[in-house]
């Protein structure tokens, strides 16, 4: 029966404040149900306090085939990240 | 081996009856509210019975989302029926607790609705069950938040959130399988004709639960079966459902008259406990 029941990816707020996380998927016939599959799925011990479900078919991913393209140029672009900079003594603050 | 049946506080009460004051060995210096008693054991095993029968289903769900969803409320259920065994258990005062309450009594001492020992059948008629009894239990626990015994209310102020959750989730699986496909709707017609004569018996006031009313501990359900009514009626129109027709109540679980199916599920639930007494886990 499951597998006639499309997917939903469930993300979930464990605080006030912070951002919804990815944990998983449920099936569900529809988006009320898939939001209480995901209550009972994910939220059993306290990990939430806010759930979204997204249909899993709504996702758009990037092509694994074209990880070199899309990944690797950013591989030796090390000035990118602050710590690459060297910061003067005197400046305090930072 | 067979054991000797214990000495129940109604045996105790009768004996006291019969044989006049004074001729009966020590009774106690307090009273044991015996009403309270047996007002808190109706609570209780209500929510005993149920969760031991929705954990049934445990491995054997449509989904495993389903399966979670049945498990977690059996769960609410049973961490319910703890509360109030251990409470009943405390007030009768005799030295048992909830585990010997719910393990160590026979059929005939249970006081749950005949409603919850109903078999799961398929999982249409499990729903059917569900949204029956926790759309009774949640306007009951909305009642008893404000029961005058501080325990109940407690208790009640606990589990209405859990309840609610049960009577929404069981409403949506019958407004969707009765306004789903053919043998979805099929299904859960016949899942709610064969729950239905178990319903009057919800509201049944006898001489007990009136007590417990006037008193503030209880709550009398007689003035919420209007709520109920609408809240029914709605969800069955939702589901294009047909009201199934009424049939002759069944009644009496409140004084201990089961059916077949009640016996058949505490032998799997005490066959434990009392095979191995000592067992921990």
């Amino acid at each position: 029966m499951s597998k006639d029941w499309p997917l939903w990816e469930v993300f979930v707020r464990s605080r006030g404040g912070l951002s919804h996380r990815h944990v998983g998927s449920v099936h569900a016939p529809d988006a009320a149900i898939a939001v209480r599959h995901a209550r009972d799925t994910y939220t059993r011990r306290m990990e939430g306090v806010s759930l979204w479900v997204v249909p899993s078919a709504q996702i758009v991913a990037s092509d694994p085939a074209e990880d070199g393209p899309m990944f690797e140029p950013a591989e030796d672009k090390i000035y990118r990240h602050p710590t690459f900079y060297n910061i003067p003594d005197d400046i305090k603050h930072i | 081996m067979p054991s000797l049946p214990p000495i129940r506080p109604e045996d105790e009460r009768n004996a006291r009856r019969s044989r006049g004051a004074g001729t009966f060995d020590a009774p106690a210096a307090d009273e044991p509210d015996l009403s309270l008693f047996e007002y808190v054991l109706r609570l209780g095993d209500d929510s005993l019975i149920l969760g031991q029968r929705l954990s049934e289903w445990c491995g054997h769900a449509p989904s495993v989302e389903v399966d979670l969803s049945l498990a977690n409320m059996a769960l609410d259920l049973i961490g319910q029926a703890t509360h109030f065994l251990d409470y009943a258990a405390k007030v009768e005062g005799r030295g048992r607790d909830g585990d010997a309450l719910a393990f160590r009594r026979d059929v005939l001492d249970f006081r749950n609705c005949w409603l919850v020992e109903q078999p799961n059948g398929d999982f249409a008629q499990t729903m059917a069950r569900q949204f029956l009894f926790s759309t009774w239990q949640k306007l009951l626990f909305e009642r008893l938040t404000s029961s005058s015994d501080e325990y109940i209310a407690s208790v009640a102020a606990k589990a209405v959130k859990e309840v609610t959750y049960h009577q929404e989730l069981a409403q949506e699986w019958v407004i969707r399988l009765g306004d789903g496909t053919e043998e979805s709707r099929r299904r859960m017609q016949e899942g709610l004709d064969w729950n239905w004569r178990f319903v009057p018996e919800l509201f049944e006031m006898d001489e007990l639960a009136i007590e417990a009313a006037e008193r503030g501990i209880g709550a009398d359900a007689t003035r919420f079966i209007e709520d109920y009514e609408r809240t029914v009626t709605a969800v069955l129109a939702e589901a294009t459902l047909e009201r199934p027709k009424d049939q002759r109540p069944i009644l009496g679980g409140r004084r201990g008259h089961h059916g077949e199916h009640l016996g058949h599920l505490l032998a799997i639930m005490q066959y434990l406990p009392r095979t191995y007494p000592e067992a921990v886990w």
